[in-house]
C-alpha cells in the first residue's frame, strides 16, 4: 500500500527533517508483517514528495499463528494493496517522531501548517465516496475521491469498493499523519490485531484535539473500535461533555440513544406475547428460534414462569444468549430455571415435549417456503403443545416503512406473508391438527394495510372421546 | 449330584446366611463380572465389607450395577443374604423392569457349619444372636420363595450338596439365534387353509400327505400365529402347522387367537365372538369319540409355542403382533402380551377394538421384525419392520416373506370369509408409510456425537460440535432433506512438486497411485465451474413415490453443501427439463431401467454461482493490486533516477504488475454472463445412482461413456468430460498425460483430476484416494495470490501437509457412498440424513482451505 505526501516548502529537501528520513536515500525497515519503505520521488527547491510504501508479506499474513491476530484465510486478499490499520501501525512505528511533530533541526517548520497533498492509491470505503467527505472535510481537507472500476473486461460488474483518494489542505505534517493514523482503520473496517479496552485509550490519545469537535465522532469511535458496543460506550462517555454537578443518568441515556435505534415495535410484540402468557397462566415455555435471547431476557423477570427453554439452531446465537442470560454470577437455582439448547423447528424434540407453550417469535419467515410443511407437521402434529404463539411480519405494511414492493425486512427473511396468506396457512394447520386459531394484530393498525406484525394464537383442542 | 439349569439370561439370587458359602459358590460357577455382591459394594462405597451403617448406599450401588447389566442382557448374580423378607421385592422388581427370568439358589446349611466358618474369619466376629436370627428367617424364606414369584428355586441342604452342583446354562426358549434360516414367513392364516396350501405350493413346498407339506431343500416355513378363527378350515390350518413343526419343516409362534382357543380348550368361559365361533363349531362337529384326542393334541401344540423368536444371529425377530427392541430376547408376562396383542393404550376405539400404538413408527432396533396381527392393504417396510398380514380371511391375500431374500409372495383370497369390523384403510397418500413417517425427523437421533457404520470405512466418528455445525447449515440453508441423497467428498491435491517452478505437477499424482499398487488411472479435465448434484425424475410423480416428497417435482439441483443451486426455481426447472430430455433421448433411463438418476457434475460458468465472490474478492483484489502497483512503479521510476539503489526494486515491482495482469486473465476465463439456459455449460462426470443401484461398482470409463451421450443429445448444454487413460508403467503414456496437462493449464485452465480406473479401489496399503487434483500453474494464482510464483513465496508455499485433507477425503467419500447405498436400499430417511450430515460435519474440520 502506498501513501504519497507532497508538500510545498523551501527548500523541498527540508521535508526530510520533518519525516526524519534522508531525502537522498531509500529508507527501509523490517516490520513483523512486511517492510516499510520511505523514499522521495520528487525533491525540488520549492516542493518535495515523499512516498511511504508498506510492502506486505502476503504469505506471512495468512500463515501467522492464531494468537498473533485475526487470521486472513485467503491468499487472494487486498491487504497488500489497500490502506489499512497495517499502514497506521507502520507509521507509528517508523515515523513516530514525525507523527508527534518533533523536529530538532526544524522545530518551527514542524509547527507550521504547510500546503500538503496526500494521495492514497487504494482505499476501501464500504460507506461510499461521501464517507471521505464526512470524515475529512471537518478537519479542513479538500477531498477528491475517484472510484476504481472492478474489471474493464466486465463492465456489468460496475465499480469496486476501492477509491483513489487525494486530500489537500493547509495542515501540519504531524496532524496529517495523525488524521490518517486514526481514520484509515475507520475507512477500512479491519484490524490486523485483536483489540481490547486499551484500544479506547489509543483512540482518545491519538485523536486528541480534533475528535472532541468532530461531527462524526460517534461513527468514528464505533468503527475504530470495530463496532464493539462496550468499547464504543467507554469512548463516547469520555468524549461527550459531562456536567459535573448533576449526573442524573441522562448522560448515559443520551449515549444509549446515540447507539440504538428505536425499538418500539419489538417492545409491543413482547408485550402482546406477555399478555397472552398471563392470560393462559403459562408455567413453562420454549422460545423456538430464540436467537441471542432478547425475548427470553424479558420473560426471565416473569416470576410465574418456572421453566424457560431457549432453542436456536445457531451455536453463535446461543453463545450470545448464554452470555446475556446466564452470566457466571447467576445462582445455580436461577440458572436451572432457564435452559438453552441447540435445536431446530424442523426436528421433533423430546427435550421440550412437555411445555405449556411454544413461542415462535419472528421465526417462521426465516424458513424456506418448502420447509413450512415440515415445521407445521412437526410442531402441531408431533410436539403438540397445548399452546403455540407465533408472530410474523405483515408484508402489506412494508410500504408504510417506505420499502420497495418486493423488499423484505431482514436479509435472512425468505418470505413475508400478507394477512390473507398467514390466515390461510394458520387456519389450515389448525384444522388439520386439531387446534383453535385466533389472530391478533400487533402495533399500530392501519385501516387498509393492517398491523406491522401479525400474531397467531393456537390452542390445542382436547381430542373427542 | 444336583443339576441346576440356569437360563443364559436371567437374574440369579443367592440366598443364605453369613458363612453359608454363597460367595465361594459364585466364584466357582460364574464369571467374576457376573456376580454383584453386597459386601463388595459395601467396600466400594465405604472401604469396609462389613460396615452395616452404609447398607442403603451399598444396595443402591448393587441395584445400579445389576440394572446396567440386565439392560445389556447380561446374566447377573446377586450375592447377598436375601433372608430378610424386605430384601427380595426389589429383586423381583428388577427382574420385572428388565423382563428377565429369576432363579433362586438357597444355601440351607446347618447353623454350626456357618458359625464355624465365620469363626475362622477375623472380620466376621458379630454377636452370637445374629446367625440364629438369620437362620430362622431363612427357614421362612424357603417356604415363601415360589409364592413370592421366583420361577426356579433350588435348595441345597448340605456342604456336600453344594459341592456336587453342576450348573448348566440353557438358552431362553425364544433364543434361536443359531438358527440361520432361510425361512418363508407366513402371515395370519385364520383358517384359510386352501389359500395356505396354494401359497405353500407357490413357495415350492410339496404335499407329502393330507395336511403335511415338505419345504424345498434348506428352507422352512415360519407361521406368525393366528392360524385359527374366522375362516373355513381353522383346525386344518392349525394341524397343518402342527404337522410341519413336528417334522421339523416349520417353526410357529402363537397369535392371540391361539391364546384364546387355548382357554376354550381348557374349558374356560370365553365369549364366542370375533371368529372363534367358527373354530368351536368345527370342534363340535368332530365325532365325540375323537374329540378329546383332537383337543389334547391342539392343547399340546399351542402350549409348546413360544411367544416370540430371535433368529439368524439376532438379525431376525418374529412375533405375532410385533416386538419392540428392548423386549427382544427377553421373557416376562408383558413381553408375551406384547407379542400377542401388540402395543395397546388400554383404550377402546369406536369400533370396540383396542387402540393400538404404532410401535413400528418408533422402532429403532437393528433386528428385522416380521409380524402380522393387524391386516394391512400393502405389506410395507417401516423402520426395518414389516407387517405381512394382508387380511386373507377378509378377502385380501395370504402373504409370505422370503427371508433373507426379503421377497413377498402372495396368494389372493378366494372369497371374503369374514366381514371385518373396521374397514381396511387403503392409502390416500401415494407415498410409502416409511416416506410419510420420514416427514418428521427427531433431533435426538441426528444431533450430538454420531458413530456411522459405513461399508468402506467401518465406523466414522462425528464429534458433537461438528454435527451441531452441520445441522445448522442443513436447517437454515439446505434443500429438503428428502432430496439430499449425497454430498460430494472433498478432494486432495497431489503432493507438492519438486519442480522449482511448480507447486503442483502431475508426476506426483501418478507416483501416488503407483505406490498404491495401481497400474491404470484416468485423467479427467477439471472443469472450473461450481460443483453440483442433480437429481432428475423422469416423471414429477417420482418425487413423491420414490423420494417421498409431498409435492410432485422434476428433481433438484444443489451445491456441494446442500444448498439450492439456483436462486430462482424457474432456472432449476429449465435445467432439469433439458436434462431429463437429454437423458431420455440418450436412452439412459431405459438402459438403467430407472425413473430417476443422481448426477455429479460441474456447472459453468463459475461466475454464475460464485458471482458475488468473483466480484467482491477476485476482481476486487485485482483492481486494488493493479492500481496500487501501477502507482508504485510510477513513483519508483521517478525516484530511481535520483536514487539508483531503487532500480532493482523498480524491476521487481514491474514484474509483480505483470503477474497481476496474468492473475486477472486467470479468473476472467471462468466468467461469462448468463441470460438464458444455453449460456450454461454442464459437465457431468459421475452417474452416481439409479433405481436399485449405486454405480460406484463400475469403472470411470462406464460413467464417462454413458454421460458423453448427454453431450451428443444436447451439445448446447452438455459437454463431455475430456479424459485420457494412463498406463503408469508406460513412460510414454505418462509423458503424454503430462503434456496434455501442460496444454490444458497453459492458458489458465484449472487442471485435471486423476482417478483410479475403478471407482472404489482397495490396494495393498488400504483404500486408495478416489481422486487427486492437479491444478495448473496459472490457475493457482487464484488460490495463492497473484505473485505466488515468485521464488521467495513458492518455496514457503511448498511446505504444506496433506494427511488431514487425505483422511478427510477418504472419510467423506465413504460416507457419501454409504448414504447412496442406504437410499437405494430404501432405508429410513434418518439413516441417509446421518451420512449427509456427516459429510457436512466433517467439512467443518479445520483444514487448509486452499488444498
Amino acid at each position: 500500500m502506498l501513501l504519497t505526501i507532497e508538500a510545498k516548502l523551501s527548500p523541498g529537501a527540508d521535508l526530510g527533517y520533518l519525516l526524519h528520513k534522508h531525502p537522498d536515500r531509500a529508507y527501509c525497515a523490517e516490520l513483523p508483517l512486511g517492510k516499510l519503505h520511505v523514499f522521495y520521488p520528487v525533491v525540488e527547491p520549492d516542493r518535495a514528495q515523499a512516498a511511504i510504501w508498506l510492502e506486505i508479506d502476503p504469505i506471512g499474513l495468512v500463515r501467522r499463528k492464531q494468537d498473533e491476530g485475526p487470521s486472513v484465510t485467503q491468499y487472494v486478499n487486498d491487504r497488500p494493496y489497500a490502506a489499512s490499520s497495517l499502514l497506521s501501525v507502520a507509521i507509528s512505528r517508523c515515523l513516530g517522531s514525525a507523527l508527534k511533530g518533533r523536529s530538532p533541526e526544524r522545530p518551527e517548520l514542524a509547527k507550521t501548517p504547510l500546503e500538503l497533498k496526500a494521495s492514497l492509491t487504494v482505499v476501501q470505503s464500504r460507506g461510499g465516496p461521501e464517507l471521505f467527505e464526512r470524515l475529512f472535510s471537518p478537519l479542513g481537507y479538500k477531498v477528491k475521491a475517484e472510484c476504481l472500476p472492478l474489471d474493464p473486461r466486465f463492465p456489468d460488474w460496475g465499480d469496486s469498493s476501492y477509491y483513489q483518494l487525494e486530500l489537500t489542505g493547509q495542515q501540519r505534517l504531524s496532524d496529517l499523519l495523525g488524521h490518517l493514523y486514526v481514520l484509515l482503520p475507520v475507512l477500512d473496517r479491519y484490524k490486523h490485531y485483536f483489540i481490547g479496552p486499551d484500544e479506547v485509550e489509543k483512540l482518545l490519545m491519538s485523536a486528541q484535539g480534533w475528535l472532541e469537535q468532530h461531527p462524526e465522532q460517534a461513527f468514528i469511535a464505533r468503527r475504530y473500535l470495530l463496532e464493539r458496543p462496550d468499547l464504543t460506550r467507554m469512548a463516547l462517555e469520555r468524549l461527550l461533555p459531562v456536567s459535573d454537578e448533576s449526573d442524573d443518568g441522562s448522560h448515559a441515556d443520551a449515549v444509549e440513544e446515540a447507539l440504538e435505534a428505536p425499538i418500539s415495535l419489538n417492545e409491543q410484540r413482547i408485550r402482546a406475547v406477555l399478555e397472552q402468557l398471563e392470560l393462559n397462566q403459562v408455567r413453562s415455555l420454549v422460545d423456538l428460534g430464540c436467537g441471542e435471547g432478547k425475548v427470553l431476557k424479558r420473560l426471565l423477570s416473569e416470576t410465574q414462569i418456572s421453566r424457560l427453554i431457549g432453542v436456536d439452531v445457531s451455536i453463535k446465537e446461543l453463545t450470545k444468549a448464554e452470555k446475556r442470560l446466564r452470566p457466571d454470577w447467576l445462582s445455580e437455582r436461577q440458572k436451572q430455571r432457564l435452559e438453552l439448547l441447540q435445536g431446530s423447528v424442523l426436528y421433533r424434540d423430546k427435550r421440550y415435549a412437555d411445555v405449556d407453550v411454544v413461542l415462535l417469535i419472528e421465526v417462521i419467515e426465516h424458513l424456506e417456503p418448502f420447509q413450512i410443511e415440515r415445521l407445521t407437521r412437526t410442531l402441531f402434529g408431533e410436539q403438540k403443545p397445548p399452546l403455540v404463539i407465533l408472530t410474523t411480519p405483515n408484508r402489506e405494511y412494508n410500504q408504510l416503512f417506505g420499502m420497495p414492493t418486493h423488499a423484505l425486512r431482514h436479509r435472512d427473511h425468505r418470505f413475508e406473508w400478507n394477512r390473507q396468506e398467514f390466515h390461510r396457512w394458520a387456519s389450515q394447520a389448525a384444522k388439520q391438527y386439531g387446534y383453535l386459531f385466533e389472530s391478533k394484530p400487533i402495533g399500530e393498525l392501519n385501516p387498509e394495510l393492517g398491523p406491522p406484525t401479525q400474531m397467531g394464537i393456537f390452542s390445542r383442542q382436547e381430542a373427542e372421546a | 449330584m444336583t443339576i441346576i439349569e440356569i437360563p443364559e439370561f436371567s437374574l440369579v439370587m443367592l440366598v443364605g446366611i453369613s458363612g453359608s458359602g454363597k460367595s465361594s459358590f459364585a466364584r466357582q460357577h460364574f464369571l467374576p463380572t457376573e456376580v454383584v455382591s453386597s459386601d463388595v459394594c459395601r467396600a466400594l462405597v465405604a472401604d469396609d465389607e462389613n460396615d452395616q451403617s452404609i447398607s442403603d448406599d451399598a444396595f443402591g450401588l448393587l441395584r445400579e450395577i445389576a440394572s446396567r447389566r440386565l439392560k445389556n442382557r447380561r446374566l447377573t448374580v446377586l450375592d447377598a443374604t436375601h433372608v430378610q423378607p424386605g430384601a427380595r421385592p426389589p429383586v423381583l422388581a428388577l427382574a420385572r423392569e428388565f423382563d428377565t427370568l429369576t432363579v433362586a439358589i438357597v444355601f440351607n446349611l446347618p447353623l454350626e457349619v456357618c458359625q464355624a466358618r465365620n469363626a475362622e474369619r477375623e472380620d466376621r466376629q458379630f454377636g452370637s444372636h445374629v446367625l440364629p436370627n438369620q437362620q430362622r428367617m431363612l427357614r421362612q424364606t424357603i417356604k415363601r420363595l415360589r409364592r413370592e414369584g421366583f420361577r426356579q428355586v433350588y435348595v441345597l441342604d448340605s456342604p456336600e450338596a453344594v459341592a456336587e452342583v453342576e450348573l448348566k446354562r440353557v438358552p431362553l426358549w425364544c433364543d434361536k439365534r443359531q438358527d440361520l434360516g432361510p425361512f418363508d414367513i407366513i402371515g395370519d392364516v385364520h383358517g384359510c387353509c386352501d389359500e395356505l396350501e396354494a401359497l405353500l405350493g407357490k413357495l415350492g413346498y410339496t404335499r407329502v400327505e393330507h395336511l403335511l407339506y415338505k419345504p424345498p431343500t434348506g428352507r422352512r416355513a415360519l407361521f406368525l400365529g393366528d392360524l385359527v378363527d374366522r375362516g373355513p378350515r381353522n383346525l386344518d390350518a392349525l394341524f397343518l402347522a402342527r404337522n410341519m413343526v413336528a417334522k421339523g419343516y416349520a417353526l410357529c409362534i402363537p397369535g392371540n387367537h391361539e391364546e384364546k382357543l387355548m382357554r376354550v380348550l381348557q374349558g374356560k368361559k370365553v365369549t364366542l365372538k370375533h371368529g372363534i365361533e367358527k373354530t368351536v363349531a368345527e370342534l363340535e362337529a368332530i365325532p365325540e369319540t375323537d374329540r378329546a384326542q383332537v383337543i389334547a393334541e391342539a392343547k399340546a401344540f399351542i402350549d409348546s409355542l413360544v411367544s416370540h423368536l430371535v433368529l439368524d444371529q439376532g438379525k431376525l425377530v418374529v412375533a405375532h403382533a410385533g416386538m419392540k427392541q428392548n423386549y427382544q430376547g427377553r421373557s416376562s408376562g408383558r413381553v408375551r402380551s406384547y407379542a400377542l396383542y401388540g402395543d395397546t393404550t388400554g383404550e377402546i376405539d369406536s369400533f370396540g377394538l383396542p387402540v393400538r400404538l404404532d410401535w413400528a413408527a418408533e422402532y429403532r432396533g437393528s433386528a428385522t421384525v416380521v409380524y402380522g396381527h393387524v391386516p394391512v392393504p400393502e405389506a410395507e417396510w417401516v423402520n426395518n419392520t414389516i407387517d405381512i398380514d394382508q387380511g386373507c380371511v377378509f378377502g385380501g391375500q395370504l402373504t409370505a416373506l422370503r427371508y433373507p431374500e426379503r421377497e413377498l409372495v402372495s396368494v389372493p383370497a378366494a372369497q371374503v370369509y369374514y366381514q371385518p369390523i373396521k374397514p381396511m384403510l387403503s392409502q390416500a397418500d401415494s407415498r410409502s408409510l416409511q416416506q410419510q413417517l420420514d416427514d418428521v425427523l427427531d433431533w435426538s437421533e441426528v444431533a450430538g456425537k454420531q458413530l456411522i457404520a459405513t461399508r468402506l470405512q467401518r465406523l466414522i466418528t462425528i464429534q458433537a460440535e461438528q454435527s451441531a455445525a452441520a445441522l445448522e447449515v442443513l436447517s437454515r440453508f439446505a434443500v429438503d432433506p428428502k432430496w439430499l441423497v449425497y454430498l460430494p467428498p472433498t478432494m486432495s491435491p497431489c503432493e507438492t512438486s519438486e519442480h522449482p517452478d511448480y507447486l503442483e505437477y502431475p508426476s506426483e499424482a501418478f507416483a501416488y497411485f503407483k505406490r498404491q499398487g495401481l497400474s491404470q488411472v484416468v485423467c479427467q479435465q477439471k472443469h472450473m465451474g461450481s460443483r453440483a448434484i442433480m437429481v432428475v425424475c423422469r416423471e414429477p410423480q417420482i418425487a413423491c413415490s420414490r423420494f417421498g416428497l409431498a409435492e410432485p417435482a422434476a428433481g433438484v439441483i444443489y451445491t456441494r453443501t446442500g444448498r439450492p443451486f439456483f436462486k430462482r426455481s424457474s432456472d432449476q426447472e429449465a435445467m432439469l427439463d433439458a436434462t431429463r430430455e437429454a437423458l431420455d433421448q440418450a436412452g439412459i433411463f431405459k438402459q438403467l431401467n430407472s425413473d430417476w438418476v443422481v448426477l455429479d457434475l460441474e456447472i459453468m460458468p463459475w461466475s454464475a454461482k460464485a458471482g458475488d465472490l468473483v466480484e467482491r474478492q477476485y476482481a476486487g483484489v485485482g483492481t486494488a493490486a493493479q492500481a496500487s502497483l501501477a502507482a508504485l512503479t510510477q513513483v519508483l521510476g521517478q525516484a530511481s533516477s535520483r536514487i539508483p539503489a531503487l532500480s532493482g526494486q523498480l524491476q521487481h515491482q514491474q514484474q509483480r504488475l505483470e503477474l497481476v495482469s496474468q492473475y486477472r486473465q486467470a479468473y476472467g476465463r471462468y466468467c461469462w454472463p448468463v441470460a438464458k439456459l444455453s449460456d450454461y455449460k454442464l459437465a457431468p462426470f459421475h452417474l452416481l445412482a439409479s433405481e436399485g443401484q449405486v454405480h460406484s461398482d463400475k469403472p470411470h470409463a462406464w460413467h464417462l461413456e454413458i454421460l458423453s451421450r448427454l453431450a451428443e443429445s444436447n451439445p448446447q448444454l452438455f459437454i463431455a468430460t475430456a479424459h485420457q487413460y494412463v498406463d503408469l508403467h508406460d513412460e510414454a503414456s505418462v509423458t503424454a498425460a503430462i503434456q496434455w496437462w501442460l496444454e490444458l493449464t497453459a492458458e489458465g485452465g484449472e487442471g485435471m483430476v486423476i482417478k483410479p480406473a475403478d471407482f472404489i479401489v482397495k490396494g495393498p496399503r488400504g483404500w486408495v484416494q478416489p481422486a487427486l487434483k492437479c491444478r495448473g500453474r496459472e490457475y493457482l494464482r487464484m488460490i495463492y495470490g497473484p505473485d505466488y510464483t515468485q521464488p521467495e513465496h513458492l518455496i514457503r508455499l511448498k511446505k504444506r501437509g496433506l494427511s488431514t485433507k487425505r483422511s478427510l477425503a477418504m472419510r467423506e467419500f465413504a460416507l457419501g457412498i454409504e448414504g447412496l447405498e442406504r437410499f437405494v436400499r430404501r432405508e429410513p430417511l434418518r439413516q441417509l440424513h446421518a451420512c449427509v450430515a456427516g459429510v457436512l460435519a466433517l467439512e467443518s474440520e479445520p483444514v487448509d482451505p486452499r488444498l
